[in-house]
């Protein structure tokens, strides 16, 4: 399983990671920017304005742009991919700490085939360990 | 659907960031217990991922856009406890990197649209593809109505919360009404994203769909046992 699962997770991580770099990076300029469910609701009934600034708002990054980064193209791209990467490290970093944790807890063998979790579902070649 | 600084009062706000917290705390418990070093990586693969879409607004018409949640997304491909968690890593970095949603306001963001939208997400799929069938036309139904009705979940949160704490003295009938008018529209997109996205994996990689896995307590019985 270990050499057949691993792969199939790397080439699903690199199709998903790329996909994520064109959606934020690239995609996002031809989003929608008009405001979106909740801020139009807000508008039209009338609590748009007790909206305040975040805390946050003078960050370099405040709504999706690049400070000091003229070009919206770029500046918006840049924000994205900036965002990708944090979300990336944060995220892989967060999940990875847990089971390197959860891994040495539980006395689960390593000779223990972890394999089948469910027989009934074909389509893993390399099944049979 | 981030909700930004104003909108609730501090007391709320501040209650949401409570059981946001409990709530975190409790994925973070059941993510380490069910997550392995195969669905680990892809944990945080979703979590990139729903940021990255959450940038892309589609029009809905009337001048209004919305976008992805992807908490039923996230619950489906790496279970309820992960899923949860990778939709709040998402609105932590927003609300404090891109001041997208409030920083006060960031418990009730995680409330919505992470527990609560994660939670209707992962009941609806798990319990569609238990009694109506979980062959690959009843998955899709199932992952639809899972987006769809995490969407109306998260407004849902939202008004509760807006009747509690909204700040402008406004017509909570006719906010209702307006929310969940604009919602529906926005959560049937969320459900066919998230559908097309499911679809996709199961057609190439079925065994990295959590949502149709046996229940994990079964797979692995010596851990249960512990």
């Amino acid at each position: 399983m270990k050499a057949g699962t691993s792969r199939a997770v790397a080439l699903v991580l690199i199709v998903g990671m790329l996909a994520s770099v064109v959606l934020a990076g690239f995609v996002s300029f031809y989003a929608s920017t008009d405001p979106d469910g909740l801020e139009s609701v807000a508008q039209s009934q009338g609590f748009g304005e007790t909206a305040q600034d975040s805390a946050a708002s003078d960050s370099a990054l405040a709504d999706y742009g690049v400070e000091g980064v003229s070009d919206e193209r770029l500046s918006l791209g840049l924000a994205g991919v900036v965002g990708v990467g944090v979300t990336a490290l944060v995220g892989f970093g967060l999940f990875l700490l847990l089971t390197a944790g959860r891994a040495s807890t539980p006395p689960t063998p390593r000779t223990e085939p972890t394999e089948p979790t469910d027989p009934s579902r074909p389509g893993d070649p390399s099944s049979h360990g | 659907m981030h909700i930004p600084d104003g909108f609730i009062d501090a007391p709320v706000s501040l209650a949401a960031a409570a059981v946001a917290v409990g709530g975190v705390a409790v994925c973070l418990r059941g993510a380490r217990r069910t997550l392995d070093e195969r669905t680990a990586p892809l944990a945080g693969l979703v979590a990139v991922f729903v940021f990255a879409a959450q940038m892309i607004n589609f029009p809905v018409g009337a001048g209004t856009s919305g976008h992805l949640i992807g908490a039923a997304l996230a619950v489906i491909l790496v279970g309820p406890y992960a899923g949860i968690l990778a939709v709040s890593v998402v609105l932590a970095v927003q609300a404090l990197l891109f001041a997208d949603g409030g920083l006060l306001a960031l418990g009730l963001n995680v409330v919505n649209l992470a527990l609560i939208a994660g939670g209707v997400g992962w009941l609806v799929f798990r319990g569609w593809t238990r009694f109506v069938g979980s062959g690959r036309g009843s998955a899709l139904a199932a992952a639809w109505s899972a987006g769809f009705l995490s969407v109306l979940g998260a407004v849902g949160g939202f008004l509760v919360e807006f009747a509690l704490g909204g700040v402008a003295p406004v017509s909570l009938s006719a906010v209702i009404a307006a929310m969940f008018s604009v919602h529906v529209v926005i959560g049937a997109i969320e459900g066919v994203i998230t559908a097309l996205i499911v679809g996709a994996v199961m057609s190439t990689r079925p065994d990295l769909v959590a949502g149709l896995r046996a229940p994990r307590r079964a797979a692995h019985p010596q851990r249960a046992a512990a």
